[in-house]
C-alpha cells in the first residue's frame, strides 16, 4: 500500500485523464509536468533540510548549539534565510559582463535538475529510465564545469576567476577517476541502465565488491561537489568566496542551492551504485522502497557532512598530485583486477 | 522521423545549431564565442538523440561541451592579453577568408550531392552502446588502437613541452 503510494497516484491521475476522454498523449504531458513539480519540490524541500542539517551537524561538531531561534530547534531558519536572500538587492559590478553574470546562476541549476530525471527514487520511480542512465548522469554533469568558470570570468574580479579557473581544474581532474572508477560496478552489471543496476545487487551489494571503488568514488564526489578538503576554489582565507564573490541575494542563493543539489545527486549516485538502492538490506522489504532510497541517500548526505567538518583544506598542488597520481593509477588497476576476477568467476563457473 | 513533433523538434534544433553556430564565428569577445559553441554542441547531442543514437548524444556532450569547450577556456585564458578587446582581435582579410570559406561550402555540397542518402526501415536497436563496444574491440580494434595511441603520444608531448627539458639533464 504504501510501497506503491507515487506508483498508484501517477496511475491514478493517468486512467483519470483517459477517464475525462482525452488522448493518451495529453495524459503523458500531463503525467510528465506532474513528474517535474515533484521533482522541483523534492529538490527545494531536501536542499531547505540539508542546509539546516549542515549547520546543526557542525555547530554539533564544534561543541556549539546551532540555528535554535526560528521556530522550534531552529527548523524555520533556512526558510527565513531564503526570504532574506530573495528580498535582497541585485547587485552587478561594474565591468561585469552583465548578460553571462546574470545568465549563469540560472543556467548552473539546469544540469543539476535534467540529472534528477534518472533517479531511482523507488521500484518504478525513475522519471525516465535511459538506457545509458549512469552515462547520462557524466555527461550532463561534465556541462556545469563551464556554466561555474563562465560565472567566475563574468565577475571580472580577480579572485573570482582565480576560484573559476580551480573549479575547471579540480572537476575535469577527478571527473576521470570518478568514470573509471564507476566502470569496475558497469562491468560486472553489464549495463548503464540504473534499474538494471540496482538489480543486480540483489544478492550483495556493490560496495562489497568493488570496495576499491567504492572508496574512490567518494573522494572523487567530495572533489566535484567542491566540499572541504577539496574545497579550494572558495577558499576563504585565500580567495574568499572564489567564483561567487560578486554574487549577493538570489544570484548567490541559486549557486548555493545547485551546490546542494549537487550533494544530493552524487549520494544518490552512490547510493545507486554500491549501496543497492531502493533495494531493501535483510529482508527488511515492509518498509517501502523509497523510505530506504532516502534513508540511503541521507547516510551518504552525513557521510560527506563528517567529512567537510573533519579535514582541513589541502593545498592545490596536493589536489592535484592526489588526483592524478594516487586516484587515477588505483581505478585503472580497480578496473584490471575486476577484469581478471570477472574471468575467474566465470572459469569456476559460479 | 514521422510525427510531427520530431519534425519540429528536427527544425528547432537545426535553428538552435546554425544559430549559434554563426554567433560562434560573429561575436567580438572570444569568451562568449566559447558559450556558444558549447550550446552548438549540446543541440548537435539533441540531434543525435533524435535519431535514437542515445550513447552517440552522451558522448557529443561528455566529449565536446564537456571537454572540448574547457580547452577552449584553457587557450583563451592562457594567452589572454591585458583586456577581453585586445585579445578578441579580428582582421581585414577578407577576400582570402570568403575563397576558404566558398570552398568549404562548395566541397560539402558536392559530397553531400555524390552521397547515396540511404534510409532504411530497421528499427534502431534498444541497447546502442553494447553493439558499439562490441564493434571497436572486433572489426574496429586497430583503428581504435591507434587512436588511443595518438592520444598517448600528444599525453607524452604535452608534459614534456609543459616540463621544459632542460640542457643539462
Amino acid at each position: 500500500m504504501v510501497e506503491n503510494i507515487f506508483v498508484g497516484f501517477a496511475e491514478w491521475l493517468r486512467s483519470l485523464l483517459a477517464a475525462a476522454g482525452l488522448p493518451a498523449l495529453f495524459g503523458d504531458i500531463v503525467l510528465m509536468i506532474v513528474k517535474v513539480a515533484g521533482i522541483l519540490a523534492f529538490i527545494a524541500i531536501s536542499v531547505l533540510w540539508i542546509v539546516y542539517m549542515e549547520r546543526k551537524m557542525a555547530a554539533y561538531f564544534q561543541a556549539r548549539i546551532g540555528p535554535n531561534r526560528v521556530g522550534p530547534r531552529g527548523l524555520l531558519q533556512t526558510a527565513a534565510d531564503m526570504g532574506k536572500l530573495i528580498s535582497k538587492e541585485i547587485i552587478i559590478p561594474r565591468a561585469a559582463d552583465k548578460i553571462v553574470f546574470l545568465l549563469m546562476p540560472v543556467l548552473i541549476f539546469v544540469p543539476s535538475l535534467l540529472l534528477f530525471a534518472v533517479v531511482p527514487f523507488g521500484k518504478n520511480m525513475i522519471a525516465v529510465d535511459l538506457n545509458v542512465g549512469v552515462f547520462y548522469f557524466f555527461a550532463v554533469a561534465s556541462v556545469s564545469t563551464i556554466i561555474f568558470w563562465a560565472g567566475g570570468w563574468a565577475s571580472a574580479n580577480k579572485y573570482a576567476l582565480i576560484g573559476a579557473m580551480r573549479a575547471v581544474a579540480q572537476m575535469i581532474s577527478y571527473e576521470v577517476p570518478m568514470v573509471l572508477a564507476i566502470l569496475g560496478v558497469i562491468m560486472i552489471v553489464g549495463s548503464m541502465k540504473m534499474s538494471d543496476i540496482i538489480n543486480a545487487q540483489q544478492n550483495v551489494w556493490f560496495i562489497f565488491t568493488q570496495p576499491v571503488a567504492f572508496i574512490i568514488y567518494v573522494i572523487a564526489a567530495t572533489a566535484e561537489t567542491n566540499r572541504t578538503p577539496f574545497d579550494l576554489l572558495e577558499g576563504e582565507s585565500e580567495i574568499i568566496a572564489g567564483p561567487f564573490i560578486e554574487y549577493g541575494g538570489m544570484g548567490f542563493a541559486m549557486w548555493f542551492l545547485a551546490e546542494y543539489a549537487n550533494l544530493i545527486l552524487v549520494s544518490v549516485l552512490a547510493t545507486t551504485l554500491f549501496l543497492g538502492g531502493w533495494l531493501a538490506p535483510f529482508g527488511l522489504t515492509f518498509i517501502p522502497s523509497w523510505v530506504w532510497f532516502l534513508l540511503k541517500i541521507y547516510f551518504m548526505i552525513w557521510v560527506f557532512m563528517w567529512f567537510r567538518w573533519t579535514y582541513p583544506r589541502i593545498r592545490v598542488d596536493q589536489l592535484m598530485n592526489f588526483g592524478w597520481k594516487v586516484l587515477v593509477p588505483l581505478s585503472l588497476a580497480n578496473i584490471f583486477v575486476t577484469g581478471i576476477g570477472m574471468f575467474i568467476y566465470r572459469a569456476i563457473g559460479w | 522521423m514521422d510525427n510531427i513533433f520530431s519534425i519540429a523538434a528536427f527544425y528547432l534544433l537545426g535553428l538552435v545549431i546554425l544559430g549559434s553556430a554563426i554567433l560562434v564565428v560573429m561575436l567580438k569577445n572570444l569568451v562568449h564565442c566559447v558559450l556558444w559553441l558549447a550550446v552548438t554542441f549540446i543541440a548537435v547531442a539533441g540531434l543525435y538523440m533524435l535519431l535514437d543514437a542515445d550513447f552517440l548524444a552522451m558522448v557529443q556532450i561528455l566529449v565536446y561541451a564537456g571537454a572540448v569547450c574547457i580547452m577552449m577556456v584553457f587557450a583563451v585564458m592562457l594567452t589572454q592579453r591585458k583586456d577581453m578587446k585586445s585579445s578578441s582581435l579580428f582582421n581585414a582579410q577578407f577576400r582570402s577568408a570568403g575563397l576558404v570559406a566558398f570552398l568549404t561550402a562548395a566541397l560539402s555540397a558536392y559530397l553531400a550531392m555524390r552521397t547515396a542518402w540511404t534510409s532504411t526501415v530497421m528499427p534502431v536497436p534498444p541497447r546502442t552502446a553494447e553493439a558499439i563496444a562490441t564493434l571497436m574491440l572486433t572489426k574496429y580494434v586497430v583503428p581504435f588502437e591507434v587512436a588511443a595511441l595518438l592520444l598517448l603520444v600528444a599525453l607524452i608531448g604535452a608534459i614534456i613541452l609543459a616540463k621544459e627539458v632542460k640542457a643539462d639533464d
